[in-house]
């Protein structure tokens, strides 16, 4: 299904004791004098956490910018729903924290699959975002004495989650998004929303500009600079049913992917423990309940698989509290991966409850009882009123019901330290990249990392590029051959949509592809059934080809040719992740391979052959791709098997 | 509910381009479930019309989940529908009886301007966050973050103003079409905490200033906004915003 390239990969990282590899590397990188910054321009694609912190940090320092965003307004990316917090090692509780241990329980929480000195630059900028937010007038909770209040996040010991409420990626982003805005009316950033990037243009191996299409009247635009940052988040919506927003893909990311960046770790999933369960075959997306619910909320099924009552009637003694019973040190608030799996197996086992037997109960009657209503309500209470729109049930009377969902996908993009992908001049930051949450992420750190990225990692190596190739690269006008080629390819993938003409809705196959992969490529997988995922998804893509109905022309407004345009790319995608995953013979985070687990079913790694990175090159839509590992190593955090027991 | 679900009317602003002509539509859509939510009904509807061969309503959308502001939808005259504090995706078809009529209608004001069908184009909100909603701080230059003391009163205030999910639903069911509740939350929300104090004269001025330029109406205190609003901004910070205002203009160099 693939072929091995022969060298290693190499992530460049720099030299030196851990600690000091982020400033050794910042040491060495080349600098772009004040005065010439403003020669330069970057494109940066996606508005979220990530590309608004990079886009807003960029303009700041004087390069001129272009940010780009499907959505109509930049506040809108969907960074905008996350709920929790964002993790930060200031050790203001007193209770323990350092840079060292947020390092340490995010390469553990990982499963050993990160780049060890990213997640460890992760952890050192972590303090200056928080005190980069609030002078931005980020609404932090605080203390009664004005201090900056924490939370307790799952994976980990101590408090080291910042949060405003239960909409802290809203906040965040809209800080980000202040700061964007403030350099569009200083006239250093130009706003491109309503656009969707269709291509990458590179020239000689080198960066170039992208192509995009203008999602109001479908006119396609060539836009050019001497570098692109991509920020365009995760690709949980090939599964269609996701926490995801509805219009998150992987059409950016795969189009550089097919112009040579290679693909890192597609199969590394995030099944997220605490979602509103699916109601009916209309569904259209899952709502998450946030992983700080588990701070106070307790999960539990029934002891007996047949106990018909209501939730509570069920006595105590009736009760089976599964994750405190397994998991007594860390209790409900085990990372998410395994807190996944355990409600599946619980379900799977016949335990679950509800109608369609597929969820399980977290309940805060405790909680309440102790608290009051009201502390729940002030820690709470956006997510409650939430759960009760959808459901029509009261959680501050009967439990909440909840099953995993798909959530966020560590796979991405592969990147050097730098946050280069293999194709120079284009970077990649946040969920859009594979470098810092090996193969699951603790709650709290993609915020995290988004603005590590933006504000603090990308703002320096890009300099880098810019120095080094920056005044070579002479200005392409919209007749330059490469130019020309990814207009026309970009035209003709639209055209060859639109001329299908078939009997089937893209929505209709949308469908079809996430159930295979909620199948065969979800919570529990195992060769035989990723190498049908693989057969299936290929026949699917010929359906699609085939069959799609897309109504309409391509010089309008057209949200249906938007998300064929997209699904057309999500069943190239599938395949590469259904390889991906039937390579990987262990189990590992978010990815569990029947196959190879332990006796009391937790994930069996095999260090010895799959400790590496997989990064994937495309040899054309349908042939077998190439890969080359990246060696993972471990030197500051001994390999070692996860237990939160 | 059994399994029959509800039959419906719905009555859809269709609208093929800016420019163009728009009417209302008639579509009679059966056995829709309670349990759906608006926007999935819509999502059944389109398909229907993808089978029919009629192309599907245009209508903004993404999260889904109340907060990313996408969602636009006047529905039978109220935005966002009948439920209160509500989005138009966190509306739910229980809220509806077998037999009903829905209206279906954009966002209707001048600094709103249709795209298609139910989608209107609101970046004139994004321009006036760029007059002045912010605070002037480069990425690099803070401080350490508890250098700065905030009460909890005065930052559960801010947050409370923050939560503008920038939807657009205060213009809508304003009948003068401002955009005071929106501007009013962003520029209290800065005027409650200490970061926003240095820029706070200029940032008022800026604001409302970019508000009347993009053709927003002026406010007359009848409070449709809060009532429509589906993060619950309270009209007090109109209140809040005047004060500022006034504040500016008499008090401070920028407003000589």
């Amino acid at each position: 299904m693939f072929k091995v390239a022969d060298a290693p990969l190499d992530g460049r990282v720099p030299d030196g004791p851990i600690a000091d590899k982020w400033d050794n590397r910042k040491n060495e990188l080349k600098l772009v004098s004040q005065n010439n910054k403003r020669k330069y321009d970057v494109i940066v694609v996606g508005t979220g956490l990530a590309g608004a912190s990079a886009a807003s940090s960029l303009a700041e320092m004087g390069y001129n910018v272009k940010a780009f965003c499907f959505q109509d307004s930049p506040r809108r990316a969907h960074s905008i729903a996350a709920q929790g917090g964002i993790n930060a090692a200031k050790n203001y509780p007193n209770d323990g924290d350092s840079i060292w241990r947020l390092f340490y329980d995010t390469v553990k929480g990982g499963d050993f699959r990160a780049r060890e000195s990213n997640v460890f630059r992760l952890a050192s900028v972590s303090g200056s975002i928080i005190d980069q937010c609030v002078a931005q007038g980020v609404p932090f909770a605080r203390e009664y004495g004005g201090t900056l209040s924490n939370r307790t996040f799952g994976g980990a010991q101590v408090s080291r989650t910042f949060y405003a409420r239960g909409q802290t990626g809203q906040q965040l982003l809209l800080g980000a998004y202040s700061s964007l805005m403030r350099q569009v009316g200083a006239g250093k950033v130009t706003l491109m929303p309503r656009r969707e990037m269709m291509d990458l243009i590179v020239d000689e191996g080198v960066t170039r500009g992208i192509v995009c299409r203008n999602l109001k009247t479908g006119e396609m635009e060539a836009h050019t600079g001497h570098a692109v940052v991509l920020a365009t988040g995760g690709y949980g919506n090939v599964f269609y049913l996701s926490t995801n927003a509805k219009g998150c893909n992987v059409t950016a990311a795969w189009r550089c992917h097919r112009r040579g960046a290679y693909f890192a770790n597609p199969c590394y999933t995030q099944i997220h423990p605490t979602c509103i369960p699916v109601s009916g075959d209309y569904q259209s997306k899952l709502t998450l309940m946030s992983e700080s619910l588990r701070n106070d909320g307790r999960v539990w099924v029934p002891k007996s698989a047949d106990d018909k009552r209501a939730p509570n009637e069920i006595p105590e003694a009736d009760r089976d509290y599964y994750l405190e019973r397994r998991y007594p040190a860390f209790g409900n608030m085990v990372p998410r991966d395994v807190a996944s799996r355990a409600a599946k197996e619980r379900c799977d086992e016949g335990f679950g409850v509800g109608e369609t037997k597929q969820a399980v109960y977290l309940d805060f009657k405790h909680a309440i009882e102790r608290d009051g209503e009201d502390v729940i309500r002030s820690k709470y209470g956006n997510l409650f009123h939430m759960y009760q729109k959808i459901t029509a049930e009261n959680p501050y009377q009967v439990p909440m019901r909840i099953y995993p969902a798909v959530h966020y996908t560590m796979g991405g993009l592969w990147v050097d330290y730098n946050l280069e992908s293999s194709v120079p001049g284009l970077f990649v930051l946040g969920e859009a990249n594979f470098s810092d949450h090996g193969a699951n992420r603790l709650g709290a750190s993609a915020l995290m990392q988004g603005l590590a990225d933006g504000y603090f990692v990308l703002p320096y190596t890009v300099g880098d590029h810019i120095g080094k190739h920056g005044s070579s690269l002479k200005p392409l006008g919209n007749d330059h051959p490469v130019v020309q080629e990814a207009l026309e390819s970009a035209t003709s993938r639209v055209n060859s949509i639109l001329a299908v003409s078939g009997t089937k809705s893209p929505d209709s196959i949308h469908r079809q592809l996430g159930q295979i992969m909620w199948d065969k490529c979800g919570m529990a997988r195992t060769a035989a059934g990723l190498k049908q995922a693989a057969e299936e998804i290929r026949a699917l893509r010929d359906v699609f080809w085939n069959e799609v109905k897309v109504l309409g022309t391509g010089d309008s407004f057209n949200q249906n040719l938007e998300h064929a345009g997209r699904l057309a790319d999500f069943l190239e995608f599938a395949e590469l992740f259904a390889t991906d995953a039937w390579h990987r013979e262990e189990s590992c985070g978010g990815h569990f391979r029947e196959e190879h687990q332990t006796e009391d079913n937790e994930a069996r790694r095999d260090d010895d052959n799959f400790c590496y990175a997989a990064a994937w090159e495309f040899q054309g839509v349908g042939e077998q791709p190439v890969l080359h590992k990246e060696p993972m190593e471990f030197n500051e955090v001994a390999l070692s098997t996860r237990s939160y027991k | 509910m059994s399994g029959q679900g509800m039959n419906l009317t719905l009555r859809v602003w269709r609208q093929a381009g800016s420019e163009a002509k728009g009417e209302f539509r008639f579509y009679q859509l059966n056995n829709v479930s309670e349990h759906m939510s608006f926007l999935e009904m819509l999502d059944v509807l389109n398909e229907r019309l993808i089978k029919l061969g009629e192309e599907p309503v245009a209508f903004d959308h993404d999260c889904r989940e109340g907060i990313c502001g996408m969602c636009s939808l006047m529905i039978n005259g109220q935005a966002h529908g009948p439920d209160n504090e509500t989005t138009t995706c966190q509306l739910h078809m229980r809220r509806f009886r077998d037999g009903d009529t829905i209206t279906i209608e954009p966002w209707r004001a001048k600094a709103f301007p249709v795209i298609r069908d139910l989608v209107v184009d609101r970046t004139s909100l994004d321009r006036v966050i760029s007059a002045g909603g912010f605070v002037s701080i480069n990425a690099g230059n803070a401080p350490d973050a508890n250098c700065l003391l905030v009460p909890k009163q005065d930052q559960e205030k801010a947050m409370d103003a923050a939560a503008c999910i920038g939807c657009g639903a205060c213009v809508a069911a304003c009948k003068n079409a401002s955009a005071m509740l929106f501007t009013s939350a962003k520029v209290s929300q800065m005027a409650l905490l200490p970061q926003g104090k240095p820029e706070r004269a200029q940032r008022v001025l800026k604001m409302v200033a970019q508000m009347d330029e993009e053709g927003f109406g002026s406010c007359t205190n009848t409070s449709e906004c809060e009532a429509a609003c589906p993060a619950g901004i309270s009209v007090d910070n109109i209140a809040r915003l005047n004060r500022e205002y006034l504040k500016a203009v008499v008090f401070s160099d920028e407003g000589v």
